[in-house]
């Protein structure tokens, strides 16, 4: 009898214990990220560009802190996500409410199972995809080859939060409002997406920061540059792309911690944003 | 003006229907591409040949390319992270599914594993490098820390979330009525949950594992930060060695010719590779899901 | 009241059936004329088909796959089957077992819904007065008039049913259907649609269907009984109740089964 229920007290401790360790690796880096960043980031380093090599070398060298800053990638992650979510956000509403119209069709069945297929793909493929389609026939490194990038990795997610979201609206309401006379049309525009619009929102922002922090698939697309670059068919950064420049580059390196702090924060901002309005906007 | 707006009506459902039949035309692209830029490589070495041998010699004349170093460096760190990332998941998942089920600390638990999952791979890749590399050197494991153990215990963390979140919903999803049958027996919670709970929720646990598997396969940036990037066959869990991500992510800018064509290949065994495993974790998922 | 002489027909059945399978009827072959001016309520078991007859006058039924509907209903005359579908159902409203105001829009566009949705556009003092006189027409004006622009879902069950009672009739439609309006409310609430119910046939005609027998006899002119999809006995609610002619109709009025 004691055993057992010794047995028990020593479980639930152990349960406790290691889900408690979890939390370590969060706090370890953003204590790290904090601890080794904060000093770098003033105004120049949202405004100005990453420096060069030798101007990094120079200023630490003088123990003075590393000069310019990541505008040129939150330029580039801004043009580029804001390009894939333009494409992702209506294409994966329209196919996840085509999914949760007709669930039960060969058709809609395949394409449900191409979006669970295209969800598991690696992101560094999709690289390898929006260099074959996009790099190679332009014949350039560009902001557009990685927004298709990124565009093929958020789809496949707006399409399942949409279905989900779609599928736990009450029936009667889209009955109602056939029941009104509207056309199929306004049904889906001004009734069914509305009411899910928590759901719907939550997809897109948790969609976005999905993307935002990535740099495998922009590796061999977006490729980077120095200069801030609003010309969407030549080479452009992002904060991620960046972070992997800087950490290839000796002079530069100390700029990692600013700048994986900066990409950090925003995608905790989202994230949050996305949960608060999962919980505010939730279908009663 | 009625039948203007059953024009309109057609046009709607024709968009609807054109936006699912892209994910078709996306899904068959991607294959196309990937097969057509593999085939340099697999009619050169053949598609076995090139699968199970482990050459990568780049020398223009004697160019010679093989998978098979990539592809047990991808599945080594992968097991190994799932491996390490079971005794701390199952935890987490009981303790949000069950011990602690619908309370603040679970939800508090909840975002924390939501907040690593958000964090980037590369992110993960700098505090592997600059944190745990170090401590895995100073126990004299690996190449100055570098490895497929460096790898894999930076990939358990990543997929811990993913593990975590999804197993504790198969434990959420455990009737209460069934555990309020064992409890009125006298069982303890530890009986209840070796008894009842997991039993109940076992086949959805191991799809989970097996998607978190399929996570692992295909990460990028933190393991090629840590593996240490040497393309032999890895011969433990102290050797450096490359995945097929990342030696893609290493070596994809600057080759052409026969080496991208076996990069590409590379990247279309990692495809099949991750969909095949994915496709197993969803199809038990769904057997589960129609059960409850 | 119930003295008043109800003459026109505003709905007529005309051999109408409906399945869900091929081969086999959930409601076969109804013929009636539905009087203008009148409740008429629709009784029976579950499973008799009362609320698929219903459907049928709006053609919802287009919405699933698999079912037909034959025969032909004429509302006012007119063959439901050669018109728009949309303009069917801007003629017939309906009110449905749950209330279910939309949940994105606020008291005010609830009542409005139909022309929202349907495209039409209004000036401001149009709005008003459609939205204050069909809220007075439910009795809902005075309770929700300083609450307006609140989301339609804050009002409680009894409330939300009468908004959309008032989102039904803003369409100024020839017949108002009810399904089981009051089932998902309590016994105040109920009470309050169906004194609603008789006030609104003066100016609408209604159908209303219902398992509530007593709520049948309460309020509705004209009573349908339907078993197995047959429509056994039609007649003056008063007579049906006190002389039914069918012995099915008597056991399920003595509660006999159902």
């Amino acid at each position: 009898m004691s055993r057992r229920i010794i047995k028990d007290k020593v479980a639930k401790i152990v349960v406790c214990l290691f889900s408690g360790l979890t939390v370590i690796p969060l706090a370890a880096i953003i204590w790290e990220l904090v601890k080794k960043g904060y000093h770098q980031i003033n105004w120049d380093f949202f405004t100005k560009v990453a420096p060069n090599t030798l101007d990094a070398m120079l200023a630490q060298r003088s123990g003075q802190i590393i000069p310019g800053g990541i505008a040129n990638g939150i330029t580039g992650t801004l043009i580029m996500v804001v390009m894939a979510a333009l494409l992702a956000v209506p294409c994966g509403l329209f196919a996840g409410v085509y999914l949760s119209e007709k669930p039960h069709t060969g058709f809609s069945k395949a394409v449900s199972f191409l979006t669970d297929l295209l969800q598991g793909v690696p992101s560094i493929i999709l690289g390898i995809i929006a260099y074959a389609w996009v790099v190679k026939p332009m014949g350039s490194y560009s902001a557009i080859a990685g927004s298709i990038a990124l565009f093929i990795m958020m789809l496949p997610l707006i399409v399942r939060s949409t279905e989900e979201t779609m599928k736990m609206l009450p029936s009667n309401l889209k009955e109602s409002a056939l029941a009104l006379g509207s056309s199929y049309r306004s049904v889906i525009l001004k009734v069914l997406l509305p009411s899910s619009f928590g759901g719907l929102f939550t997809g897109i922002l948790l969609a976005i920061s999905r993307v935002m922090g990535e740099t495998a698939p922009l590796m061999f697309t977006a490729l980077g540059s120095m200069q801030v670059n609003w010309d969407v068919t030549a080479p452009t950064n992002a904060i991620p792309l960046l972070i992997w420049q800087f950490y290839n580059d000796p002079n530069l390196v100390g700029m990692i911690w600013a700048s994986s702090l900066f990409i950090m924060i925003l995608i905790l901002i989202l994230n949050i944003t996305a949960s608060r309005v999962a919980r505010k906007w939730k279908i009663r | 003006m009625k039948s203007a707006s059953i024009v309109k009506d057609k046009i709607f459902r024709q968009l609807l229907f054109v936006a699912a039949a892209l994910i078709i035309l996306i899904s068959a692209g991607m294959i196309y591409s990937l097969t057509t830029g593999s085939f340099g490589a697999f009619s050169k070495f053949g598609f076995f040949k090139f699968t199970f041998t482990s050459a990568w010699n780049p020398t223009a004349g004697s160019e010679n390319y093989g998978a098979l170093s990539f592809i047990i460096g991808t599945l080594l760190t992968s097991f190994v992270a799932l491996l390490l990332c079971i005794p701390f998941s199952l935890p987490v998942a009981l303790f949000t599914g069950e011990y602690f089920k619908g309370t603040k600390i679970a939800s508090f638990l909840g975002t924390v594993t939501d907040l690593l999952a958000g964090i980037p791979s590369i992110v993960y890749g700098l505090w592997g490098f600059y944190t745990l590399r170090p401590i895995v050197q100073s126990l004299g494991l690996g190449e100055n820390g570098f490895g497929i153990l460096t790898a894999g215990f930076v990939l358990a963390i990543m997929i811990i979330p993913y593990a975590a979140s999804l197993s504790g919903e198969f434990f959420k999803l455990v009737p209460d009525d069934l555990k309020e049958g064992a409890y009125s027996m006298g069982a303890t919670r530890l009986e209840v949950v070796r008894h009842i709970s997991l039993p109940m929720a076992g086949t959805g646990i191991f799809a989970s594992y097996v998607l978190a598997l399929g996570r692992a396969l295909g990460e990028t940036m933190a393991v090629t930060m840590l593996i240490g990037n040497t393309n032999g066959i890895p011969f433990g869990l102290t050797s450096t060695g490359n995945t097929m991500a990342s030696i893609i992510a290493n070596q994809f800018g600057e080759a052409d010719g026969l080496k991208l064509s076996s990069l590409i290949a590379l990247g279309l065994l990692l495809f099949l590779l991750t969909a095949i495993i994915n496709l197993i974790g969803r199809l038990i998922m769904k057997r589960v899901a129609v059960k409850v | 009241m119930e003295n008043k002489i109800i003459e026109n027909t505003v709905l007529k059945f005309e051999h109408v059936s409906v399945s869900y399978v091929p081969g086999k009827n959930a409601v076969d072959d109804i013929n009636a004329d539905v009087k203008e001016h009148a409740i008429t309520a629709i009784m029976g078991p579950s499973g008799c088909g009362k609320s698929t007859l219903l459907r049928a006058i709006n053609r919802m039924h287009e919405l699933y796959k698999g079912i037909t509907v034959s025969g032909h209903i004429l509302l006012k005359g007119e063959d439901i089957m050669e018109m728009n579908p949309m303009q069917v159902r801007c003629k017939a409203g309906m009110v449905f077992q749950r209330p279910n105001p939309f949940p994105t829009m606020s008291v005010y566009d609830n009542v409005l819904a139909g022309y929202k949705l349907n495209g039409i556009k209004l000036k401001k003092s149009q709005k008003d007065e459609i939205v204050e006189s069909c809220l007075r027409d439910v009795g809902l004006w005075k309770e929700v008039k300083e609450s307006l622009n609140k989301k339609g879902t804050f009002l409680s069950g009894g409330q939300q049913q009468r908004l959309c009672i008032a989102r039904a009739i803003a369409l100024k439609p020839e017949i108002l259907l009810m399904d089981e309006p009051t089932s998902a409310l309590d016994p105040i609430a109920t009470n309050k649609i169906e004194q609603l119910a008789l006030e609104l046939k003066k100016i609408f005609s209604i159908i209303i269907v219902t398992h509530n027998i007593a709520q049948a006899a309460r309020i509705s002119d004209m009573s349908m009984f339907m078993y197995l999809g047959e429509l056994i006995e039609y007649e003056k609610t008063k007579i049906m109740f006190t002389n039914p002619k069918d012995k099915r109709t008597e056991d399920y009025l003595n509660g006999q089964f159902g």
